[in-house]
């Protein structure tokens, strides 16, 4: 039987009933596609359009506020490469570039954990080797269902593990993230992923298929029926399909092994520089790739779909289009290295075809067994989809939520209330040590590693003859950003801001991953516009361009949306990793030094949260003038060693960064408070970091406070083996390390080794 | 003259510039060699790096064991060549029957990466005379597949034989069958060890510089212990 849809049959067949809204195509956007053709789409063709338009390719409710971080963006003469790129890149210095992206993996890692987190670390690592660099590390910001819900015992060990056994078996280091728990992310959990690629100036790539003649080569696994939501539809629909039986699973299989291959192999290929534009497979798959490359260079490319390798012989030309099989990439190579190309792929045992030719048609042409199935202006569907401006409605309970004051929270007042509430907020999951997650990745592989978690950045070494290093930290909170997504998102990035500064680098670009409810509900188009103004603002304020990023809508399981939840990541570089500064009080005699100022702001705390279950009020006020002096005086201060340990202060204030400094070090303190201690232990006042000055060094470092126009309070000595509060309480370190350590092997099971329970001091500190 | 060092790569192994980094701190030249090449390149010892080879499909070592390097490694270490597998390298050794015994799934079910203690025993193989017997020293630990396990008569038959080279001191991390964290082959040239020394070479990336001794002896050519 002859099924197979054609041009030709299209245009003889115009009013031919198509499934158009089964594949989440409106009416109007179905009647477009037939204006931009002058015909019906072929089957093949509405596969592509179906893809491409949708809101996860085209940004389409999204588009018009992302245009903010572009037309904000603070001039960077370090920007090598841009917003839509697969990634941003960044001239970090003695000619080398770093390149950066989040990207989301949360609908597949509810559905099935550890495959749909495991693909999504798949994901971001190929759009970081399309940029021609090597991948180097990644980091994961992960939330959860309450932390002792049945389903996220199901969903959290799945997501971890498959990060774990993805990651590892790439042999990328796991230097950081964020772990969080909330009801609102039950049914909605966030697997947002970060990697970091590293390269020289003139290995950058790009994904552009230019030159007439060159050959088009699909490179890595066999494409199968992965990930085939809509073109199942197609087939049941248009094809007379075989019903139930033709119902596959729509999430992907990752094969890490085979990743590590392609990367290699894709490293090889660019170092003989055979390769004239690449493009990775993710989302979309060949659809995807096909339309973009083509798209970016303004030709026209001929792709015989039938010569893709198949693993499932039945599959038709829509579902090769539209299959998500993993571990696949696309390269242009000029006819005359397409032999060599094809000898170094076979040494690493990446199956390699040639399945077209670029051309100077303008068109994307394609053909199955000879007969032409697709013939579209690549644009089309790769850059001219819809844009939609989505109603925006403050939402009516946004007063109310906002007025709910966590001034009127009854508050710990002496020593051992104080002590107590110390303890329980250590303990919480939100707050509590996580070694269970982090000691199930390898994040010392590579040998580059000089800070992972629980530190405040990851930093990895670039160039072991200068100590050239660079730090990646991904930070978000979705109670600030709940109750006021402006400030939420400034908040967001002025946290990864400080993270990566603490460390003594100096942060120089952003990327994001924005996490929101249905764009259709306009009070969640509400919190997203405001969270984009606001990040992109902050952006400008601190002179950090945005390079790239990634958005997840429809986070919501009927009318209730997860928390507005942007991640943002910033990376920063530092000259000297041999300076770096870790959070670890590792000797004692040192003072400790208060940054910033404090201000009683409780809306939206770790305390509030864990106390009294509240959230509400307004967040901490963000100031990024302060933000940027802090993290000026803070790399001023690494520059010139004159600090041994620096952690900065958010969730859970100074009382949760006096403790996790005590314990990822091994040595105590005894600190004074000023004024009000309630305030000063627990308030999240932002632009604060606390830091242990070598002995010696205190009045250089008060000058440079100064200098910067930093807040800066003496309250305190390093030293001992207890956290002690003067005048208030004291906790053994043991107390602390039973309080911090314990949470989440309770909650998800122990080893069996008691050993693996207690606080390691495992993250290496300078000492001189 | 500084000893050659082969760095063996297979497809998915992933501490192979790791290793070689070690060896050049060491003092020694590292020489990379590639699993489909029946040539072991006249080095005068061979590492096996951690990593995943061959995905560690079917089971950890099982496929490298067949690549076509190992044709020339296996007769050459039986004759005294110097070589040393760390972590996936002690699985393909066992799998090629250098060593005795298996590695299999840790205790807790999961993958553990975390620096431990480990004390030194026997000292005079060709990798371990950097070291002092009872000696305690932190590498890095990071496997999923690290539990050592032998039949009672090999595992006595080690003991016997000091060919323990070094075991967990402070607590077992996996499960291995008498906290052994690695062994030597009788002759004492042929050495395995899960944990990682090439992770513990400075107090930058590591958790200090104790791995450093399994590298040194390759340096000063010092004879074939046992």
């Amino acid at each position: 039987m002859s099924s197979l849809d054609t041009v030709a049959k299209a245009a003889a067949t115009p009013d031919r009933p198509q499934p158009h809204a089964e594949l989440g195509l409106t009416g109007a956007e179905y009647e477009r596609i037939v204006a931009v053709l002058g015909r019906r789409p072929t089957d093949a063709e509405l596969a592509i359009y179906s893809v491409m338009w949708s809101e996860h390719c085209s940004y389409k409710s999204s588009k018009a506020h992302l245009r903010q971080f572009a037309d904000k963006a603070p001039v960077s003469p370090a920007l090598l490469a841009g917003i839509g790129n697969n990634a941003g890149v960044v001239d970090i210095g003695h000619g080398y570039a770093a390149t950066f992206k989040a990207e989301s993996h949360n609908h597949p890692s509810y559905v099935e954990p550890f495959q749909g987190a495991a693909t999504g670390v798949g994901g971001i690592v190929r759009d970081i080797l399309a940029m021609g660099a090597r991948p180097v590390a990644v980091l994961d910001s992960l939330r959860f269902g309450p932390a002792d819900a049945g389903d996220t015992r199901r969903v959290l060990p799945g997501v971890v593990a498959g990060i774990s056994f993805y990651g590892n078996c790439l042999g990328l280091p796991n230097i950081g993230g964020e772990l969080a728990f909330d009801p609102c992310y039950a049914g909605n959990p966030l697997v947002n992923v970060a990697c970091l690629g590293i390269m020289r100036h003139s290995d950058l790539k790009s994904a552009v298929a230019t030159g007439p003649g060159n050959q088009v080569v699909l490179l890595g696994s066999r494409t199968g029926p992965d990930g085939i939501g809509g073109a199942s539809v197609l087939a049941s629909a248009s094809f007379g399909g075989s019903g139930e039986g033709a119902k596959r699973p729509s999430v992907q299989v990752g094969d890490p092994f085979m990743e590590k291959l392609l990367i290699e192999c894709c490293l090889e290929l660019y170092a003989a520089g055979l390769v004239a534009g690449i493009q990775d497979l993710g989302a979309a798959g060949i659809a995807c790739a096909t339309t973009e490359l083509a798209a970016a260079a303004g030709a026209g490319m001929a792709v015989r779909l039938d010569e893709v390798p198949l693993r499932d012989a039945s599959l038709g030309p829509a579902e090769i289009l539209m299959s998500e099989s993993q571990e696949r990439m696309m390269a242009i190579v000029e006819p005359a290295g397409t032999e060599r190309c094809l000898a170094i792929c076979a040494r690493w045992d990446v199956q390699a075809t040639v399945i077209g030719e670029v051309t100077g048609t303008g068109r994307l042409e394609m053909t199955w067994h000879g007969e032409q199935v697709v013939d579209i202006p690549p644009g089309s569907a790769a850059d001219d989809g819809p844009v939609y401006l989505r109603p925006v409605q403050r939402p009516a309970a946004q007063d109310r939520l906002q007025a709910d004051d966590p001034a009127r929270l009854p508050r710990p007042g002496t020593g051992p209330e104080l002590r107590a509430a110390l303890l329980a907020v250590l303990a919480a999951p939100d707050a509590a040590d996580k070694a269970w997650v982090t000691e199930q990745y390898d994040r010392y592989v590579r040998g580059d590693t000089v800070l992972a978690a629980p530190n405040d950045a990851g930093l990895v070494r670039v160039d072991e003859a200068t100590g050239l290093g660079v730090a990646l930290a991904t930070d978000g909170n979705g109670r600030y950003t709940l109750l006021n997504p402006y400030a939420g998102a400034q908040l967001a990035l002025a946290e990864a801001y400080r993270n990566v500064a603490v460390t003594g680098a100096r942060p120089l670009a952003v990327t994001n991953c924005l996490n929101f409810g249905s764009p259709e509900d306009p009070s969640v188009m509400w919190q997203f516009t405001e969270a984009v103004r606001g990040l992109a603002d902050a952006c400008a304020a601190l002179s950090v361009p945005v390079t790239g990023g990634n958005v997840s809508f429809y986070n919501q399981t009927a009318a209730a949306a997860i928390h507005p939840t942007p991640v943002v990541g910033v990376l920063g570089v530092h000259d000297d990793v041999r300076r770096r500064l870790a959070i670890g009080f590792a000797a004692a005699g040192a003072p400790i030094v208060l940054l910033g100022r404090t201000a009683a702001e409780f809306g939206g705390s770790l305390w509030a949260h864990v106390a009294h279950g509240h959230l509400g009020g307004r967040p901490p006020a963000a100031d990024l003038d302060a933000e940027r002096d802090l993290a000026a005086l803070l790399v001023a201060a690494a520059d010139a060693s004159l600090l041994a340990a620096a952690h900065d202060l958010a969730d859970g204030g100074l009382a949760m960064a006096l403790a996790e400094s005590c314990l990822a070090g091994g040595t105590g303190a005894v600190v004074r408070l000023p004024g009000d201690t309630f305030s000063c232990l627990f308030s999240e006042s932002a632009a604060r970091a606390v830091v242990a000055v070598r002995p010696g060094r205190e009045d250089e470092f008060g000058a440079l406070c100064e200098r910067y126009g930093v807040p800066a309070a003496v309250i305190g000595t390093t030293g001992g083996a207890s956290l002690e509060v003067a005048g208030c309480f004291v906790v053994p370190l043991d107390e602390l390390a039973g309080a911090h350590c314990g949470t989440l092997p309770r909650l998800f099971g122990q080893y069996p080794d008691q050993n693996a329970m207690s606080c390691r001091q495992d993250t290496p500190m300078p000492q001189r | 003259m500084t000893a050659r060092v082969g760095v063996i790569t297979f497809p998915g192994s992933l501490d192979d510039q790791d290793a070689a980094r070690a060896v050049r701190l060491a003092g020694g030249t590292a020489v990379p060699l590639w699993h489909g090449d029946r040539d072991l390149r006249g080095v005068d010892a061979v590492i096996l790096p951690g990593g995943f080879s061959y995905g560690d499909y079917l089971r950890c070592g099982a496929i490298a064991r067949f690549a076509p390097v190992m044709a020339e490694l296996v007769p050459a270490a039986r004759v005294g060549l110097p070589v040393l597998g760390i972590c996936n390298g002690f699985q393909i050794l066992c799998e090629a029957h250098l060593l005795p015994g298996a590695l299999t799934r840790n205790a807790g079910l999961r993958f553990a990466c975390r620096p431990v203690r480990l004390r030194m025993e026997a000292t005079r193989t060709s990798w371990t005379s950097g070291y002092a017997p009872g000696q305690e020293i932190t590498l890095v630990l990071k496997s999923g597949e690290g539990a050592y396990l032998a039949d009672p008569a090999t595992l006595a038959a080690l003991a016997a034989g000091g060919q323990v080279i070094a075991r967990y001191a402070d607590g077992n991390p996996n499960g291995s069958a008498a906290a052994i964290a690695g062994i030597s082959n009788e002759a004492g040239n042929v050495v395995g060890l899960m944990p990682h020394p090439e992770h513990a070479v400075d107090t930058i990336t590591g958790p200090g510089a104790d791995g450093l001794g399994f590298f040194a002896p390759v340096r000063t050519g010092a004879p074939v212990g046992g």
